[in-house]
């Protein structure tokens, strides 16, 4: 299958493992990236929290491009994927502002593409079948907590994605990769998202509390589809409750036996590579 | 005159505040309560009371994380995290100092940022943030780690189309 590709900010910086094994696993499962021509960023929360209409253009201008292609789009970052949602959940329900964003950016909006997570599209296009029958290095000893955070899964109506309370998508992928995966409560909790920078104190209490929760579910590691959540949860953890995280594209990497994912381990703040080396997976 | 409920409901523009039966539901949820100057039910409760100095003035408007956990849970479809967006806004549009001057800070830096290349390029934004906010010295030995392992870099692909990502910064301003 072909689909437009939205890679956002992150997964060229500090997100980059994630960007380099979304393309990674999306060439070795027969899915085509078309990037989206000339895109700009989304806005994120800092959009949304202090702008309304601009919070709703600058997603819109990146959809207006990717309708060009007439493809639905693949969006990996969970942020950007949220505020794709939201504006177009406003842009389909809501004509007069419709018109209004269309003046702001300067193009007609049609509004016919889906904009799709690569966990989405992964576990209903390729199918859990197909990825266990190329996951020939299967993740045996490998204990994750999958872990969603917020902007995949809420508001459910905008976001259209999982469970919202439980969702399972991720747990699917990393069962079929041979992973044993760890049943936990705090799946969709969050992990302070943006006041990393400027309330650092605060999102370090509440990655621990997710560490903290991931080692009672007997957890070796967690694994994430958000760059936000990997940076706050590999960044701001406290040294003695730390675990390893991972994005899932890596582990899907890993197992499947694609080249990237050593190079990409070195870039994680907490090391994974003893975890992986003790249980064979390296 | 509108009352402040009323112009609070006119920015959400979706289920009225009103509706609100105190259930506190959105509280217990919430994952930054114990963080808050007030919960999320009081600020409902104190717009509801006209309390409008209170609320723009809270450091509770600031805290919020927008992981939208209240409005998916409310028995009502209150929007509380649109509404805590919404109060922002007037804050910022009335001209009000933030009392979590830092991450309105962040923000700015943030937005400043897109403005500047059309996408955001981190180590510059955050130069931007750390200028603002003189909180100079935190994170560096990260930032130091981060850019030595490649992930940070100073010439990012920027968006060729600089005039539209503009424009659309100078028609959707207050």
């Amino acid at each position: 299958m072909k689909v437009s590709y939205y890679p956002g900010c992150s997964l060229h910086a500090t997100g980059k493992e994630y960007g380099q094994s979304v393309r990674a696993v999306s060439k070795a499962l027969g899915i085509e990236l078309k990037e989206i021509d000339d895109w700009s960023c989304c806005g994120a929360t800092s959009a949304h929290s202090t702008n309304f209409k601009l919070s709703i253009a600058l997603p819109a201008r990146n959809l207006i491009a990717a309708e060009r292609d007439a493809m639905d789009v693949m969006v990996p970052c969970a942020a950007c994927f949220n505020r794709f949602k939201t504006a177009q959940h406003h842009l389909d329900k809501d004509k007069a502002l419709k018109s209004e964003i269309e003046v702001i950016v300067g193009a007609k909006y049609q509004g016919g593409i889906r904009v799709r997570h690569p966990l989405d599209i992964i576990s209903n296009d390729v199918g859990l079948d197909t990825l266990a029958g190329k996951a020939v290095h299967k993740l045996t000893g490998l204990k994750p907590v999958s872990y969603y955070g917020c902007l995949l899964l809420r508001p459910p109506e905008v976001c259209e994605f999982d469970d919202y309370e439980n969702p399972i998508l991720m747990d699917g992928i990393l069962g079929a990769l041979g992973a044993e995966v760890r049943p936990w409560s705090y799946k969709t909790d969050c992990c302070g998202g943006s006041l990393t920078i400027s309330k650092t104190g605060i999102v370090v209490k509440m990655v621990d509390r997710l560490m903290t929760m991931a080692r009672e579910a007997e957890a070796n590691c967690l694994v994430t589809a958000c760059p936000v959540c990997m940076a706050n949860l590999d960044m701001r953890a406290s040294e003695h409750v730390r675990l390893p995280v991972f994005y899932f594209t890596e582990l899907m990497a890993l197992a499947m036996g694609l080249d990237g994912p050593e190079g990409w381990f070195k870039l994680h703040n907490i090391d994974p590579r003893p975890l992986l080396t003790g249980l064979g997976l390296v | 005159m509108k009352t402040f409920l009323e112009e609070v409901n006119d920015m959400i523009g979706g289920v009225p505040i009103q509706r609100c039966y105190h259930c506190r539901k959105c509280t217990a949820g919430c994952p930054l309560a114990f963080a808050m100057e007030y919960n999320p039910n009081r600020i409902i409760k104190m717009i509801q009371m006209g309390m409008k100095e209170e609320v723009l003035g809270s450091s509770t408007i600031w805290m919020c994380a927008s992981c939208e956990t209240c409005v998916t849970r409310c028995p009502n479809q209150v929007d509380i995290a649109r509404m805590m967006d919404a109060l922002r806004q007037m804050s910022i549009e009335s001209g009000r100092p933030a009392k979590e001057a830092n991450v309105l800070k962040f923000h700015k830096a943030f937005l400043a940022n897109i403005r500047l290349g059309g996408r955001i390029n981190e180590p510059i934004m955050m130069v931007q943030y750390k200028l603002a906010s003189g909180d100079l010295f935190s994170d560096m030995a990260m930032g130091v780690g981060m850019f030595m392992k490649g992930k940070l870099s100073l010439l990012s692909p920027r968006t060729r189309d600089m005039k539209a990502v503009r424009d659309i910064f100078a028609k959707t301003k207050p």
